[in-house]
């Protein structure tokens, strides 16, 4: 089953044209990973999937990207219920200057919820999914500033599982980590998807093997190839993939 | 881009190349001395075994360095684990054809009728190691297709020493334990021939990314 649907998207800022004609349905509740070298316009497509892209002055986008049935251009569609929906993590961590326990609180308050009982099991629930609750269980109204990029980072994991969302968009996030915290989050993201579809972009062609189930290669705005991760790196259909993958690119 | 790499990899198939031409030596010297009777000839095979055996320690060890280093994903990948399987088939070919010299130096020139049947079948077999290696330097499914095709002619050369050795028996023109060893190396061919059909059978892995089915 396939949660987002791209039908023939092209993207452009200003005259540059960043993706070309971008075909491609997002399996559910499994990992996809965007590979590509820098430019090819992996996290541009990651961006527009939550529509973060109306943010940049310039951007005209045409073609179509359905999630569960709905446009997510059309007027009807309110963008902050579109980000509950599809939540999103970057490279780095960037938590708020404000307690970790607010941290998490955060989006489910602006959505509306007050009562102090909610919110504590909301913001418990989504530390135990991120990981990262017995670690921080003591010490919910320290400064989340405090913490290790590791932590930090999988405090804005829980932060964006606040609001209950289905999918999670993820730009390189473990670009800015040590090898026992991309592990971590590796696995964390590995647990995530029996509840969550993952979409994301990374740079780390053994964690794109490791961690997902579907690879997709862009290349110069073009989504060159997409399949099963073990089928695009044990046998790739195009040529371009397997240069790429093999590091043999250009 | 990636040039040690392609270097490293270009590396592993000159050693592949070496050990399959000292293996076809093995066979080549093996079949001689059964043929000739050359004893010094035996002997050099039994002593040359122990350098297949290293040169696959050898190779396993760049694999695995390779392996460790670099990585490999697709093609890379499919090469040196074929590599890897590929080096276990010539080890066990290379000790074939040690346990043919062996039996060689029992047989003291004792020569019997039919004897060409067993040379042709050697000769067969020869072809089909030197033909897996070839298919795999030059990357040739077909080739290594044919090697495959070619392993039905080694066994019914197998069945026609087996029943030639039968009828000897019958006939008594030949002493048991003779028979037996005929029949021993005939076999000893027979299941190199098996190992070069597995070779071939890495070659169209690592080129296609297929197995042939079982």
């Amino acid at each position: 089953m396939s949660i987002i649907f791209v039908k023939d998207m092209c993207l452009w800022y200003g005259d540059h044209q960043a993706l070309k004609n971008v075909n491609i349905e997002i399996p559910e509740k499994s990992i996809t990973a965007f590979i590509g070298p820098s430019g090819c316009g992996k996290s541009t497509f990651l961006k527009t999937l939550n529509r973060m892209n109306d943010l940049i002055p310039g951007v005209k986008i045409t073609g179509d990207i359905c999630y569960e049935g709905t446009d997510i251009f059309s007027k009807e569609v309110d963008v902050n219920n579109l980000r509950k929906e599809i939540g999103m993590v970057f490279q780095k961590p960037n938590p708020f200057p404000m307690s970790i326990y607010d941290n998490v609180a955060y989006g489910p308050r602006t959505h509306g919820i007050t009562n102090r009982v909610q919110l504590d099991e909301i913001v418990e629930r989504a530390l135990r999914d991120a990981a990262i609750w017995d670690e921080v269980k003591d010490r919910l109204k320290k400064n989340a500033l405090g913490m290790s990029g590791g932590q930090q980072q999988r405090l804005c994991i829980a932060r964006a599982l606040a609001v209950e969302p289905k999918v999670l968009l993820m730009d390189e996030p473990t670009s800015a980590l040590d090898p026992i915290s991309t592990s971590r989050i590796e696995e964390l993201v590995m647990e995530l998807k029996e509840k969550y579809t993952i979409v994301m972009v990374t740079h780390n062609m053994q964690q794109a093997v490791r961690v997902s189930d579907y690879t997709a290669f862009f290349l110069l705005g073009e989504l060159v190839e997409f399949g099963k991760t073990d089928d695009v790196f044990s046998q790739p259909r195009e040529k371009r993939t397997e240069d790429y993958i093999t590091g043999r690119f250009g | 881009m990636r040039s040690r790499f392609d270097e490293q990899l270009y590396e592993l198939n000159r050693e592949l190349i070496e050990m399959g031409a000292m293996c076809e030596e093995a066979i080549a010297s093996a079949a001689k001395a059964l043929s000739t009777g050359n004893m010094e000839l035996a002997a050099k095979v039994r002593a040359n075994g122990a350098a297949i055996d290293q040169m696959e320690r050898d190779i396993e060890g760049r694999c695995m360095k390779l392996l460790l280093h670099q990585q490999p994903v697709a093609r890379d990948l499919r090469q040196i684990s074929a590599a890897l399987k590929m080096i276990t088939d010539m080890e066990r070919i290379g000790d074939q054809a040690e346990d043919i010299a062996e039996i060689v130096t029992f047989l003291n020139g004792h020569t019997m009728e039919g004897m060409e049947l067993i040379e042709e079948m050697a000769r067969a077999t020869i072809e089909m190691v030197m033909s897996s290696v070839d298919a795999f330097v030059k990357k040739d499914v077909e080739l290594a297709e044919k090697v495959i095709a070619q392993d039905d002619v080694v066994d019914d050369y197998f069945s026609k020493v087996k029943y030639g050795i039968i009828s000897m028996i019958t006939e008594n023109s030949t002493d048991g334990e003779f028979a037996l060893d005929l029949l021993m190396i005939a076999k000893y061919f027979e299941r190199i021939g098996d190992h070069a059909t597995n070779i071939a059978e890495w070659v169209i892995y690592s080129v296609t990314g297929k197995h042939k089915e079982v």
